[in-house]
């Protein structure tokens, strides 16, 4: 957009987009105007069609109804090549970069085919941008080897090389450490200050808030309102998110609240403060957010101040510090009764990130949460534990009998249940029936397997009544677990890992991804689960999921436990000390 | 030692060159497919098509370099068939890469009985382009430079491909289409387009290289006479790591292999026949014993790209 314009002048606008996928309408009659000069927020839950609609600007989808004018005129977008022709850079939530090539050649790409790229221009055009926007990249390091906050820049980059006027940030946050976040959040700022129109998708509300100059907001393939600038700007953050929650589930927020208060005796020293608006608000611990929320509570954090002493032993044989008054059961169990995962002086090899020396005890009926940022470890951990890995030395001991030469069939069979983070990878096979992904642990075994011929009958009543308990929405139980939304796999893989003698349940980032209500409906399981004697072991990058759930929380960084916090109210300061290695 | 004389070396040598042209031609050309994503195992198909179409033009025509021309027409025509049902029908690669293969093998043969069983015609030797002062040394005169002008055309990929890999766009993009299809898409590339002409080149190298094998090597065409060339270039694109200079020593030192068979023969060295034809095959798998673990092949090689898919 030029100078000359009228700022107010759309840069894109969408108009009455339909696009049908086969039992799909993913979007109807969708509306999106994006101005020069604003963060234009869409939001959405899972399969609101966010994506889509923006696929479409980007030139991977067709509308099949409605217009897409740009600068004015009415354009057909059809491949990534003419997006960008057209001033539309995206930033895709899987990276757009080639990993074996330079970080100069992926900005090279798309020249003419028999001229050698001109690589000194480049990087003077590179450096200059790079000032101009405040950030610092090498252009010779191998893409690879970056960070993904340091890919998605160069994307942003290249996009701006390219010249484009409108940028889509397709859930950019999701994958980012809430640092590499509030980085983004700050670039989003200085990109919209010079002229460009930025869209970004998210699903966390407080990202919204914060980041957004306009709100728009989808659910079920359907515009349902937006909030303007001004509207924006003239309500508190604490109404903004109310008229958000509202218009993203069609609910008030306060049930959403009394849902996420609905928690155990032991976390009453949350809720005696001033409630949090919602369980899904404190996601990002931007301090912006924490100066709203919860003043009354970081006061207290900052009155306790962590006793290091006490809190840097990774033992688990060490006794907790107790908070001041509070009874928390759990931590009364781990002293009474035997654990029932124990595991001492753990190593495991692994060339990125090994295990050194891990020892914890998780008792049956607590929830210990594994904290940090995420690959400190935390994966293989996870797999050792399953017997997905080998374990170089230490004991893994499940009721007290070994488990570490076991593998990972007769550690299911025993109890110890593997959750994993990786729901299409190795938590499903796509292709395959629900009903056959519900026992897929247990293929060959009795009593869905007599003698090596599969009992249908059996695995189907089976799969009913897990669909029902763990409410699973699928139109059959013969549907290919593939064709499910995020959620519903989430649920099957809860399902079949709860299912059972579970005696130990690992739970590895079980919300990542989610939406807010199945991401609630999550933790109300592993709550259930922990209610019922299950010993749970959480891990996850999210602090105030953590924070929410958990009776103690360990962190780990280096593939070391560096300490293990009870999760009072000095919790978040310790926790997030550790976490960073301060 | 009198096994090394100037003849048995002038003969091997010279051998290697002859058989290994053909396995570097191949080799290139499937470096370049699988540079793409493409993973070309229609490529024996397309070398046989090539030495057919070749030598068909040679003999009708009586022109050398015409036949090589028609050879590197079939070859690409074979590729193009290779593209559509690949790359732009997204099919499975090595389902439609076999199918091209039995298919040229079954049709050269049939074309070839129909036309040729009786007479098995022979073409005359291909006029060679000496180069002055070099074409006098001792055994490698003769053996590389006193040759047709298509050895050094061959050769003279070698250093051409480099360049278009590491300094054109095109190189870039023939690399983004192997490792991340995708990025390459969104970087407002045609991937499909990238590919296909990946394998266009694929054909077009195996076409020549199987035409020069009927019309150079060996001055006929014999049913199934490409004998596993292709699947060799195959190997030798695997081992060079995207190197084009790998693929010329791996195919001279095949070459020098399968040339053993008429060098011992030349000094009389009493070996049995079966035991020296198998030797190139025991040396590929030799080959593969000791290497085969440092081959790297692009992340999405042999996966079809539909935009959009992940």
């Amino acid at each position: 957009m030029t100078a000359a314009q009228p700022r107010r002048d759309p840069l894109v606008s969408m108009r009455g987009i339909t696009k049908r996928f086969p039992g799909v309408t993913a979007n109807e009659n969708v509306d999106l105007v994006l101005r020069p000069g604003e963060v234009h927020v869409l939001l959405g839950e899972n399969g609101a069609g966010k994506s889509t609609l923006v696929g479409m600007l980007a030139g991977l989808q067709q509308p099949d109804a409605g217009t897409i004018s740009i600068g004015g005129r009415s354009e057909r977008i059809d491949s990534p090549g003419r997006a960008l022709a057209f001033g539309i850079g995206t930033v895709f939530q899987h990276s757009m970069l080639v990993p074996s090539l330079s970080v100069l050649d992926n900005l090279a790409l798309g020249g003419s085919w028999w001229r050698k790229p001109d690589r000194a221009g480049l990087v003077a055009r590179l450096r200059e941008m790079c000032r101009d926007i405040g950030i610092e990249v090498d252009p010779d390091v191998v893409v690879g080897s970056l960070s993904l906050g340091e890919r998605q820049q160069v994307e942003i980059l290249r996009a701006l090389l390219r010249g484009s006027q409108v940028l889509i940030l397709d859930e950019a946050t999701a994958m980012l450490t809430p640092k590499g976040a509030e980085d983004l959040g700050v670039l989003m700022r200085r990109l919209v200050a010079r002229g460009l129109g930025v869209v970004l998708i998210t699903h966390k509300l407080n990202e919204a808030v914060t980041y957004g100059d306009r709100i728009s907001v989808l659910r079920l393939g359907r515009n349902v309102g937006e909030i303007g600038p001004t509207a924006l700007a003239s309500l508190d953050r604490k109404s903004a998110t109310d008229e958000i929650v509202r218009l993203m589930f069609g609910v008030d927020s306060r049930s959403t609240t009394e849902e996420a208060s609905d928690r155990r005796d032991a976390h009453a020293i949350n809720t005696s403060n001033p409630p949090p608006v919602s369980e899904e608000q404190p996601e990002s611990p931007s301090p912006l957010w924490r100066g709203v929320r919860g003043e009354g509570r970081d006061a207290l954090t900052d009155a306790f101040l962590c006793p290091p002493t006490q809190v840097f032993q990774p033992s688990p044989l060490t006794p907790l510090h107790k908070g001041e008054g509070n009874s928390f059961h759990a931590s009364e169990i781990c002293a009474a009764c035997s654990a029932a995962l124990s595991v001492e002086h753990l190593s495991v090899d692994d060339p990125l990130m090994p295990l050194a020396d891990i020892s914890l005890r998780v008792a049956p009926g607590e929830i210990l949460g594994i904290a940090g940022i995420d690959g400190n470890g935390q994966k293989q951990f996870a797999e050792a534990l399953a017997g997905q890995r080998p374990v170089r030395a230490g004991t893994i001991r499940l009721d007290g009998h070994q488990v570490g030469q076991l593998d990972v069939a007769a550690r299911h069979a025993l109890g110890l249940r593997y959750v994993t983070d990786d729901r299409l990878g190795e938590g499903t096979v796509a292709a395959f029936p629900l009903a056959i992904n519900l026992v897929l642990k247990e293929i060959g075994a009795r009593p869905f397997w007599v003698g090596g011929w599969q009992r249908s009958a059996t695995i189907d009543t089976h799969a009913r009544k897990l669909v029902a308990d763990f409410d699973i929405r699928t139109p059959d139980i013969q549907t290919p677990i593939g064709k499910l939304s995020g959620g519903n796999i989430q649920r099957a893989l809860l399902a079949r890992e709860l299912e059972g003698p579970a005696r130990v349940v690992i739970f590895a980032k079980p919300t990542s991804g989610l939406d807010a209500q199945n991401a609630q409906a999550t933790r109300r399981r592993i709550r259930d689960a922990a209610a019922s004697g299950v010993a749970a072991l959480l891990i996850s990058t999210d602090l105030e999921e953590l924070l929410a759930v958990c009776d103690r929380i360990a962190v780990m960084r280096q593939g070391r436990i560096v300490g293990v916090v009870l999760n009072d109210g000095m919790a978040r300061q310790c926790v997030g000390e550790m976490m960073s290695g301060a | 030692m009198s096994l090394f004389t100037e003849p048995f070396l002038t003969a091997l040598v010279l051998g290697a060159v002859t058989a290994g042209l053909p396995l570097l031609l191949a080799g290139l050309g499937e470096q370049m497919s699988e540079r793409a994503g493409v993973l070309n195992v229609g490529i024996e198909g397309m070398m046989l098509a090539g030495a057919y179409g070749g030598f068909l033009v040679a003999y009708r025509s009586g022109s050398i370099p015409l036949g090589l021309f028609g050879g590197a027409t079939c070859g690409g025509l074979v590729a193009a068939l290779m593209a559509l049902f690949c790359v732009r029908l997204a099919l499975s690669q090595i389902v439609v890469g076999i199918a091209l293969t039995l298919a040229a093998e079954g049709l050269t043969a049939l074309l070839h009985h129909v036309q040729f069983s009786q007479t098995y015609p022979r073409l005359p030797a291909a006029a060679t382009l000496p180069i002055p002062l070099l074409s006098a040394m001792p055994v490698v005169g003769p053996a590389l430079f006193d040759r047709p002008l298509i050895v050094y055309l061959a050769l003279a990929c070698v250093p051409a491909l480099s360049r278009l890999y590491r300094e054109t766009h095109f190189g870039l993009a023939l690399q983004a289409a192997g490792d991340a299809p995708a990025a390459l898409d969104a970087a407002g590339v045609d991937v499909l387009r990238t590919r296909m002409a990946a394998v266009l080149a694929t054909g077009v190298l195996a076409g020549t290289g199987g035409a020069f094998m009927a019309e150079i090597g060996a001055g006929l065409f014999v049913p199934f006479m490409t004998n596993g060339a292709g699947f060799i270039g195959i190997v030798l694109a695997m081992l060079a790591r995207g190197r084009p200079l790998w693929v010329l020593w791996g195919a001279l030192l095949f070459g020098m292999c399968l040339s053993l068979a008429t060098a011992l023969q030349v000094v009389g060295v009493d070996i049995p026949s079966d035991v020296i034809q198998m030797i190139p095959f025991a040396a590929v798998m030799a080959v593969l014993v000791a290497f085969g673990r440092r081959a790297s092949l692009p992340a999405a090689l042999g996966v079809p790209y539909r935009r959009g898919e992940r």
